[in-house]
C-alpha cells in the first residue's frame, strides 16, 4: 500500500516524532511504499542538520536522513512553517537575505500543495502530532 | 475508520470526543500517553468498557511497556505493535488522529 505520513510535532518534544519513525520503518519492513512524509507546523524542526543531541541519545534528525536514503523517500518541509521557524535550505536562506541555511540532508523545503498531492496519490494518510 | 488518540484521558478531553464521534464498527488506537486509558481499575475503565460495546479498543504495547504499566491492562483491549499499527490502518478505509 502507498501511504502518506504527516509530522506536526518537533524532535525531543513528547513522542510524535518517534512514533511516526517507527511507524514508517515497520511500514517500510512490511514492504508498503512510503509516498511522502510532510512535516508541518513544530514538525518542521525535524529538519535542522544543526541539532547536537548527547552521543548516547538517538538523533532523530541524522535518522530521518539516513531512512530518506536508503528507502529513497521524499522528506518535505512546509515553507511557511519552515520561514516562521528559522528552517532555511540555500535557495530559501537567499531569498529572505539569510547569512546561513540549515537543511539536513534528505530534506526538501516545499508548499502545502505536496500534503494535498500526498493525501491524494496515497492510499493512506496517517498522522502524528501534539 | 481508525481513530488515534495520544493523549491521556487524564489531561485532556480528546479521548472523550474521540469516543462521541466513533461510529459503530470502528477501531480506536491509544498511542503514546493515550495508554493510560487501558489500565484497569481507572477512573475511565467504565467509559472504555462501555465503549468496547460498540469499537474496538486498541494500545500500542511497546507504549505501555515503555510506562511500566503492561501488565495492568483491563480485558478486552487489543494489543499490537507498531507491525500491527501499520496492519490497521491498512485494514481501514481512512486514519484519522485526535491531537
Amino acid at each position: 500500500m502507498k501511504l502518506a505520513i504527516q509530522v506536526n510535532e518537533g524532535p525531543y518534544t513528547h513522542q510524535a516524532a518517534d512514533t511516526a519513525y517507527k511507524f514508517v520503518e515497520a511500514a517500510l519492513e512490511k514492504g508498503h511504499e512510503i509516498y511522502r512524509i510532510f512535516f508541518y507546523h513544530d514538525g518542521v524542526n525535524n529538519g535542522t542538520r544543526l541539532t547536537t543531541p548527547p552521543q548516547d541519545d538517538r538523533n532523530i534528525v541524522a535518522r530521518w536522513s539516513a531512512l530518506a536514503e536508503k528507502h529513497n523517500i521524499d522528506l518535505v518541509i512546509c515553507v511557511a512553517a519552515a520561514q516562521r521557524r528559522g528552517i532555511a535550505d540555500a535557495d530559501e536562506a537567499k531569498r529572505n537575505s539569510k547569512d546561513a541555511d540549515n537543511i539536513a540532508p534528505g530534506f526538501r523545503i516545499s508548499g502545502l500543495g505536496q500534503l494535498i498531492e500526498a493525501g491524494i496519490q496515497s492510499d493512506r494518510l496517517v498522522v502524528f502530532g501534539d | 475508520m481508525l481513530h488515534t488518540v495520544n493523549k491521556s484521558p487524564f489531561g485532556s478531553n480528546s479521548l472523550e470526543t474521540c469516543l462521541k464521534m466513533a461510529t459503530s464498527g470502528s477501531t480506536v488506537l491509544l498511542i503514546e500517553d493515550g495508554v493510560y486509558a487501558a489500565l484497569k481499575d481507572s477512573s475511565v475503565a467504565e467509559t472504555i468498557a462501555q465503549a468496547m460495546g460498540t469499537v474496538t479498543i486498541a494500545a500500542l504495547a511497546p507504549d505501555l511497556a515503555a510506562r511500566g504499566v503492561a501488565d495492568k491492562v483491563m480485558d478486552g483491549i487489543k494489543l499490537v505493535d507498531y507491525s500491527g499499527f501499520v496492519d490497521l490502518v491498512c485494514e481501514t478505509d481512512k486514519t484519522t488522529a485526535w491531537l
